[in-house]
């Protein structure tokens, strides 16, 4: 059984989520809309997911979203955005296994996964009471930050994926081999065509 | 990973291969995490967000500091370095704001300077519109109100005065110029929109005088000065006749008011010389009027003259 995290990932992994996370931290709070910041560490965790399927997904959101939790803007009950991040990299590496990472493939499951982060965000929010905020507001700033993310995963998950693949360049994505030996003609054609990510 | 020792082989084959639902042994999808796995990690989620829901959360600060105390530094120095880039919209907006409030406010503050600086101008030219209105009703005629636009060089030794209006505000030569204060000259001549004023302390002025209290008439000749000692000489035509100092001389008033109209103001007695050997009396009178600082002006017209200005009528409204 291969690790979970070889080394060369876990750091790109730890990379990639601290730089999102202090981005989202410092540039992108300049650059709100409505007050809403594009979650970028949720973006690391939908590509991570969607490269490294939804158990490496699941792990990693884990880990980014307790720093997300603990890092220093945030001030909400810890654990929140680690159980959100969790369901978006698990449901990334599910809804990614069945496709082909291109654009028009990876940006529905990244607006999925970004819905999913945020309604796991908001719901234990409302459970907590966390916020005391309605749920009118919630939605509200809920769908502004979906829209945000979409909008930022098309610069976010392409540059994460090169990144994984870059640290991995022999690895082919998770869920691809069964693809291969089930539909070899078009295997072929998948294979000739090049790298998954480019 | 414990789940994985303690669990039975029979269940979890080391190869990580299980038996699907149509019985048929099958590799567990790569990449799917297990389940243990999501409920260990929910779990940790949900010991977390209990851990800083009670107590107010110091079992977490710990770690918030931790991680706060790595991620805070690279926060703030990306703060720091982005902040320049990321308040340039800003600054080219409030620049572009700041440029144009200081062009409003440069163009304000220059007319408030020139307000300022014409402000005893205005007020002045206020009260000689008042005064000029005032001197229409109270000596009964109507006025055409005019500008001083020049005045003649010393040199010349006349001492004229161009006014504003001409011809087309109805004015005619011969026609009395005053102001405010009092009587100011007559018309010499006019072109279509100016006109040469003689005033009264003109060396060659003559203007028919009378003392206000006794109605004794005599001549005003003017000395040719300007300014505060501007004088004129009245020659009564009762040698008799001492006018007591302070007295005040109005004009005296020629046929169909030209050159002057009657009981416009001039000035008052300043002093009485007698000429025994001339056997005549002088009378220095000061006039009311500052020749100096003339201004507003306005010039006796008949009532009804059309012009090319309001004129103010001798009720005192304009027309």
């Amino acid at each position: 059984m291969s690790p979970l995290f070889p080394v060369p990932r876990l750091v790109a992994a730890l990379a990639a989520v601290s730089v999102a996370l202090v981005l989202q931290a410092s540039l992108f709070s300049h650059l709100t809309v409505q007050g809403v910041v594009p979650d970028l560490v949720l973006l690391v965790v939908v590509a991570t997911g969607l490269v490294h399927g939804s158990e490496v997904g699941l792990v990693l959101g884990f880990g980014a979203g307790l720093l997300l939790d603990l890092a220093p803007p945030a001030d909400h009950y810890a654990g929140r955005w680690a159980l959100a991040l969790m369901a978006v990299g698990y449901v990334a590496g599910r809804l990614g296994s069945s496709g082909h990472p291109r654009v028009s493939q990876w940006l529905p499951v990244a607006a999925a996964a970004s819905f999913v982060g945020t309604s796991v965000f908001a719901l234990t929010g409302l459970v907590l009471r966390d916020p005391a905020v309605g749920v009118g507001e919630l939605l509200r700033v809920e769908t502004v930050a979906v829209a945000l993310d979409v909008a930022l995963a098309l610069v976010v998950v392409p540059l994460t994926m090169r990144l994984f693949a870059k640290v991995e360049p022999h690895r082919v994505l998770a869920f691809t081999p069964r693809k291969r030996v089930e539909r070899a003609p078009r295997a072929q054609a998948t294979l000739t065509r090049g790298p998954r990510d480019a | 990973m414990t789940d994985l020792l303690t669990r039975p082989a029979s269940r979890r084959p080391p190869v990580e291969d299980r038996l699907n639902r149509r019985g048929s042994l099958e590799a567990r999808e790569p990449g799917r995490p297990r389940r243990s796995l999501v409920v260990a990690l929910v779990l940790a989620c949900v010991t977390l967000m209990t851990l800083d829901h009670v107590d107010g959360g110091t079992a977490v600060d710990p770690l918030r500091r931790l991680v706060g105390e790595v991620y805070g530094p690279a926060e703030s120095g990306v703060d720091a370095a982005v902040r320049p880039v990321v308040a340039v919209p800003h600054w080219l907006r409030s620049l572009h704001d700041l440029a144009g409030r200081i062009d409003d406010l440069q163009s304000e503050n220059d007319q408030l300077r020139s307000q300022l600086a014409t402000s005893d101008y205005d007020r002045n030219r206020l009260q000689e519109y008042d005064d000029l209105t005032a001197t229409a009703e109270s000596i009964g005629y109507a006025l055409v109100p005019a500008r001083v636009v020049g005045i003649g060089p010393a040199q010349s030794f006349s001492r004229t005065v161009t006014i504003d209006a001409g011809s087309r505000a109805g004015l005619k030569p011969d026609m009395t110029v005053v102001n405010g204060a009092g009587l100011v000259g007559r018309i010499l001549r006019v072109t279509s929109t100016t006109a040469t004023v003689l005033l009264v302390v003109d060396a060659d002025s003559t203007v028919g005088a009378r003392v206000g209290r006794s109605m004794k008439v005599g001549f005003l000749h003017g000395r040719g000065d300007l300014g505060q000692q501007a004088r004129l000489d009245l020659e009564l035509v009762d040698q008799t006749y001492v006018p007591a100092k302070g007295e005040s001389v109005v004009t005296w008033g020629s046929q169909d008011g030209a050159p002057y109209v009657s009981g416009v103001p001039v000035g008052r007695v300043e002093s009485v010389y007698s000429s025994l050997r001339e056997t005549t009396q002088r009378a220095v009178i000061e006039p009311f009027v500052d020749f100096s600082a003339l201004d507003l002006v306005g010039v006796v017209v008949p009532s009804g003259t059309t012009s090319d200005r309001s004129v103010i009528e001798a009720d005192g409204r304009l027309r």
